[in-house]
């Protein structure tokens, strides 16, 4: 739900468009509305730094000690004994130059803290992303427009997955997969098999969503009539699926695309945190309890820059899934007076309208 | 088409069918007593009741009927794609000498396509909007593996070329979206005829299309029959099938209740529900009569006198729209018009020649850029609140969609109601100005209750016709009133505006893309192109003697009833087609 | 933030072919195979959310145990004689603590869910009548803060306000108001642009009754089931800010807060791990089906 916008804005921007260099231009836009998405995040860490109770002070020290030196040193570090303005300019400039402050409760950069926390957090939600992904397209391929008693049971399994609270689901397979059947590592292992039980936790909520938007779009495409069409040629079910059904079904399916990367990393703070593993999840909420807050914002910033480089990815894959979001190129024969005909055409009763009711001839 | 029970096996058949079959007749489609039941959840429905025809190679047969009536079921099941959930019995049903009861899904595929191609109406959806055109047409040759791999793109190439599609090598790397209406509907027809099957079903082929387009359309079917391939052409049209098929089968309920050859049925018709048929199209020879059997009410009289009263007055019209930045669009460009008392003044044109916008200057729905609209001699936009809404009272509009123009949580009672709300009509008087509207449009009560969605077309354009008239309107603009409706359906709506007319004094503006209908309901006469007004004038004279070329060339394209034989392209056609490709080029742009 | 996303604006010019379609599939897509689960599962659901509500006011009902009666010499006891779902580490009735937190639990999501319909539902007007800057500028903004996970936003709040009960509710709605801005904007664009709005004006209704009378009735429908699906989102979002210790604090029986008082103890007990979790998502499962079903049942009556 969260690029529906973004994606109207392209259709605006992208259908104008009418050179090479006005796609190049439309681009360029693009990045630029990211970039200020991002600065917005950026103003709204500020602004929550700010408008916390008590002082900045000792909400940039947190729980840590602090000899009186290094507190002076933050609050010039910060020109904290300057207007809130300088101190805005003086944080875009710390961000720019890639620094995301000092965690005086982990005694090193915000940075350094979270860069060496990235890589068990990326393990974690590559796996999840796989599972869910292959999961809810098998699922959604396979009960598509089936009968009620193959795709009730998967329909059930998909809305009690949306419900179920990933932590406490992750609880659930720890006390019976580790805890009872000792099957699994239950703690702070890192190897692989200490990833399937997280892995699993994280992809249900997400994996649930996915398939039942993705079925939804395959029932409605199988009811269009150009599946009829395709059927109508002698080709194989399976290719009328996928080769006709799927590239539809995916359109919604990636328009949460960006919601959905949000769900895998508001996940796997928490799945993190049940299991005990290392990552970015533990890393926050220990920050939490530590009321460490430039660890905090520092990881909301990269989370934030996380979501528009998904959301400028989305941008660019609709067109190669949809081809009428493409930009249109001029045509050579008066492309002034064309276009009129056609906005006309949107005002009047479209010919199609006229047909209507012969479909619901059956 | 040999029908199994009928005695009209139709010697003009045989004599439209010269020596091209050695070895007698092949038989494509034999079917005997096809039963197509749907069942959703405990209802069953019964599509098709008993259906029995055969088709031979060679011939072109054509089954009309309305919607509902069973016809796209029936061709479907040829196919084996009746739809989910129905249930397809027949004591015979073969196809090219396939016994296709309980045939498995993978024997239908080696038919489909290959024995039958299958084209549906309005290619923009039928075909992947996805996928380019190209593609679409080389699936059916992969699939049946007509042509060797390499040779894939060059047989595209060739199929777009042999339906007429000019620039065929660009074509192919098109998307739908990118052609127009008329060369989406001869690459759909490509893709169907791309395995070169005996038979080609066209489901309403021609019903999305412009006037222009659909003769097109319909002398290319002609052109495909000539060179042996069997049709199948479903329509609701009869005028449409009267071009091309020979051979006519009249469905109704799931039944057909009359067959014969194309002319036979046409001049001679037997069954009441084909005479109604015919009756209710709009043609010459029913202007300013009934066109819907009404037993014991009087027959349309003479049109009421016309008074000499201007109940509405358009001078100058300019509205343009801004498409980006720099370009704009003159939707409609220099508009003037008149309408007295009780007069009909119709508007025609294909679509995007701006008659709609005019009509929402006229209603004062949009303001136009300049000019001025009169409503009883008074002008929107020199007014202040209240009068204009005093002044609504006097114009109403019935839209093409009802549905869509209905509160969908209202209740028709409310609907009805809502224009009477509005002048602070008593509570008591409301009720029964709406039992009065209720019979004047006739729908009895026991619709009072229900929501438009449960209503059928028919009775839904009833309702919106009885909410226009509840404030006494002296105009009602009618925008594509009829155009979604079947054609008894259409006939009946027709009949009733005309009774309302004559009995209320009525003036009516009427929009329609139909020349037919336009020729039916109208005294005087507008023809629009391009938001000018081409053509005006008396409804005889325009239709008798048109003036302008547009005008003829519309004319020209009309399909009629009387003259089987298609008639010649008409010379300036040639050049309608690529000129509005380049409009549909640029569709997408501000779609 | 475990809610199926309900968004027309989110469609994208794919999803929906523009074309002729309408009459039989439709109408059985909407009739039929449209609902994502089955009657007696619509019917179980509301009955459970009617048990939820009664215990929420009268948790008397259903156990006579005092939630906070801590007994050295029960702890951790299993489910059986005496305490039907057994005690958790402080010996306390676990059940008893589930029936009783059932009214923080709701609270929390309905409160949160019902702050943001409010606020987003504010900025949704306001940036559907606002005119294209106003506009631009709200979409900005809501891309902002769509732009942070929802968990982590309400965790930013709570580095900001603290923990408990009030502050994570505020962090919750924080989630969920983008969401409503939207489908509130899109629903009265949607409206504005419909044909029976122009119906409406044509019969001579003034602007301010039309609104009135025909774009607020209609918007409503929408919104409402999305803020019925969002209460199961934020209950179990909200629990999820229990179970890390920043919602209700201890000795408060609350579900989330319960899971996490006695993690340490799943190793060893079962019982305490499994069962406010069975309550939780009973309860957001109620919600959302409930929810899915009056969405289909709109989506039906608005579709051809």
């Amino acid at each position: 739900m969260t690029i529906a916008l973004a994606a109207d804005e392209r259709r605006a921007g992208g259908f104008t468009a009418s050179s090479a260099r006005s796609i190049g231009l439309a681009v360029l836009r693009r990045v630029g509305y990211a970039v200020g998405v991002l600065w917005g995040a950026v103003t709204v860490t500020f602004a929550a730094l700010h408008l916390k109770s008590g002082g900045i002070i000792d909400a940039i020290i947190g729980q840590a000690t602090v000899s009186p030196e290094v507190r002076a040193q933050i609050i010039s570090d910060y020109a904290l004994d300057r207007p809130w303005l300088v101190q805005y300019f003086d944080y875009l400039g710390h961000l720019l130059r890639g620094d995301l402050g000092h965690s005086y409760n982990q005694g090193m950069d915000v940075t350094t803290a979270i860069g060496d926390q990235l890589a068990p957090s990326f393990e974690l939600m590559a796996a999840g992303v796989v599972l869910a992904l292959v999961g809810a397209i098998v699922v959604a391929l396979l009960t598509a427009n089936r009968p009620r008693w193959i795709r009730g049971p998967f329909a059930f399994l998909e809305i009690v997955g949306v419900s179920v609270p990933a932590f406490w689901f992750a609880i659930l397979l720890l006390t019976v997969f580790s805890f009872q059947l000792h099957w699994f590592p239950a703690i702070g292992s890192n190897s692989v098999r200490g990833l399937v039980l997280p892995a699993i936790a994280l992809a249900v909520a997400p994996g649930g969503t996915l398939a039942q938007v993705l079925r939804d779009g395959l029932e409605r495409a199988l009811d269009e009539p150009f599946v009829t069409t395709a059927r109508s040629r002698g080709i194989r079910e399976t290719a009328v699926l996928v080769r006709h059904a799927l590239r539809h079904a995916l359109m919604p399916a990636i328009t949460i695309a960006g919601w959905l990367a949000g769900a895998f990393l508001g996940g796997a703070i928490v799945i993190e945190n049940v299991f005990s593993r290392q990552g970015l999840g533990t890393l926050t909420v220990g920050g939490l309890g530590r009321r460490d807050f430039p660890l905090v914002s520092g990881v909301v910033l990269i989370a934030a820059a996380f979501y528009v480089v998904i959301n400028l990815i989305i941008d660019a894959v609709y067109p190669l899934l949809d081809p009428r979001l493409r930009p249109v190129a001029p045509t050579t024969s008066g492309p002034a007076n064309a276009a009129a005909a056609s906005i006309t055409s949107t005002t009047s009763p479209s010919p199609s309208a006229t047909g209507a009711d012969q479909e619901g001839d059956r | 088409m040999t029908p199994d029970s009928g005695t009209a096996t139709g010697s003009g058949t045989a004599s439209l069918e010269p020596a091209v079959r050695p070895g007698g007749s092949r038989t494509l489609v034999d079917v005997a007593n096809l039963h197509v039941r749907f069942r959703l959840g405990r209802r069953a429905v019964d599509a098709v009741r008993g259906v029995s025809f055969q088709i031979d190679a060679g011939q072109s047969i054509a089954v009309v009927g309305e919607s509902g009536s069973g016809k796209s079921v029936t061709a479907r099941s040829l196919v084996g794609l009746a739809g989910r959930g129905a249930e397809v019995r027949a004591d015979r049903l073969v196809i090219d000498g396939t016994d296709a009861r309980a045939l498995p899904e993978r024997r239908w595929r080696t038919l489909r396509g290959r024995h039958i191609g299958f084209v549906l109406q309005d290619a923009l959806v039928s075909l992947d909007p996805a996928r380019r055109v190209g593609a679409e047409i080389a699936e059916t040759l992969r699939a049946h593996r007509v042509v060797p791999r390499a040779e894939v793109d060059a047989r595209v190439i060739e199929l777009l070329r042999e339906v007429g599609v000019p620039e065929p090598e660009a074509r192919a790397g098109q998307y739908p979206h990118q052609l127009s209406g008329g060369l989406r509907q001869r690459a759909l027809i490509a893709s169907a005829i791309a395995a070169d099957p005996a038979l080609l079903i066209a489901d309403e082929p021609t019903t999305a299309l412009d006037v222009t387009v659909q003769a097109q359309i319909l002398e290319m079917l002609a052109a495909r029959r000539r060179a042996g391939t069997a049709l199948l052409l479903i329509s609701h049209d009869l005028a449409v099938v009267s071009q091309v098929a020979d051979h006519v089968f009249v469905m109704k309920d799931g039944v057909f209740v009359e067959h014969g050859p194309t002319r036979q049925v046409l001049d001679d018709p037997q069954h009441s529900y084909t005479r109604q048929l015919l009756a209710a199209v709009p043609v010459a020879h029913a202007r300013g009569t009934r066109l819907s059997p009404q037993p014991g009410g009087p027959v349309a009289q003479p049109r009421a006198v016309v008074g000499d009263g201007v109940v509405l007055a358009a001078r100058n019209l300019v509205k343009t729209f801004a498409l980006d930045g720099r370009r704009t669009l003159i939707a409609v460009d220099d508009v003037s018009l008149e309408l007295r008392a009780g007069e009909t003044l119709g508007i025609v044109g294909e679509s995007g020649s701006g008659k709609t916008t005019a009509a929402r200057l006229l209603l004062d729905l949009e303001r136009a850029d300049s000019g001025t609209v009169e409503v009883d001699g008074t002008a929107w936009g020199e007014i202040d609140v209240r009068t204009s809404a005093r002044l609504r009272q006097h114009i109403q509009v019935i839209y093409q969609d009802p549905l869509s123009s209905f509160d969908p949580r209202y209740p028709v009672r409310k609907i009805i109601a809502e224009p009477l709300a509005v002048t602070r009509v008593s509570r008591a008087e409301r009720r029964t100005r709406v039992l009065e509207l209720l019979d004047q449009v006739g729908l009895g009560r026991d619709v009072l209750d229900r929501r438009p969605r449960q209503l059928s077309g028919g009775q839904r354009q009833r309702v919106a016709i009885a909410r226009a008239l509840a404030p006494r309107p002296r105009v009602i603009v009618c925008d594509e009133p009829v155009s979604a409706l079947d054609v008894s359906i259409q006939a009946q709506i027709l009949d009733l505006l005309a009774d309302l007319q004559a009995r209320l004094g009525i003036a009516y503006v009427f929009i329609s893309h139909h020349l037919g209908v336009i020729y039916h309901v109208s005294d005087r006469v507008l023809v629009m192109k391009d938001g000018r007004i081409v053509e005006s004038g008396d409804v005889e004279r325009v239709f008798r003697e048109p003036r302008h070329e547009y005008t003829r060339g519309l004319l020209a394209a009309v399909p009629t009833l009387d003259g089987a034989a298609l008639r010649p392209p008409v010379e300036p056609r040639a050049t309608v087609e690529p000129q509005a490709t380049s409009v549909a080029d640029n569709e997408g742009a501000v779609a | 933030m475990t809610v199926t996303p309900v968004d027309p604006t989110g469609l994208p010019p794919g999803g929906a072919t523009p074309g002729t379609q309408v009459g039989t599939a439709a109408a059985t897509r909407g009739r039929w195979s449209g609902l994502r689960v089955s009657r007696p599962g619509v019917v179980l659901s509301f009955a459970f959310l009617l048990v939820l509500l009664l215990a929420s006011f009268w948790p008397q009902l259903f156990t006579g145990t005092d939630p906070n009666a801590a007994d050295i010499s029960q702890t951790l006891r299993g489910p059986g004689s005496g305490h039907l779902l057994g005690t958790d580490q402080n010996g306390r009735d676990i059940l008893a603590r589930i029936v009783h937190g059932t009214r923080l639990s709701l609270w929390i999501g309905l409160s949160a869910s019902a702050l943001a319909l409010v606020v987003g539902a504010a900025i949704g007007v306001a940036a559907a009548q606002g005119g294209r800057v106003l506009g631009a500028v709200t979409d900005w903004l809501l891309n902002v803060f769509l732009s942070i996970p929802g968990l982590l936003l309400a965790l930013l709040v709570i580095a900001m306000l603290g923990p408990g009960t009030r502050n994570s509710i505020i962090g919750l709605s924080l989630i969920f108001t983008p969401g409503f801005a939207r489908v509130v904007r899109g629903e009265v664009m949607r409206i504005r642009a419909s044909v029976y709005l122009e119906a409406a004006r044509a019969l001579g209704w003034p602007r301010r009754q039309v609104i009135i009378r025909h774009l607020v009735p209609n918007a409503l429908g929408p919104v409402l089931i999305l803020a019925t699906i969002n209460v199961g989102g934020a209950i179990s979002l909200g629990s999820t800010l229990s179970f890390l210790g920043l919602g209700p604090q201890p000795p408060t029986a609350e579900w989330g807060a319960m899971l996490s008082s006695s993690r340490t103890y799943f190793s060893v007990a079962w019982w305490p791990a499994i069962f406010p979790g069975i309550a939780i998502t009973l309860a957001v499962l109620a919600i959302t089906v409930a929810g899915q079903f009056l969405q289909a049942r709109l989506e039906g009556r608005n579709a051809r």
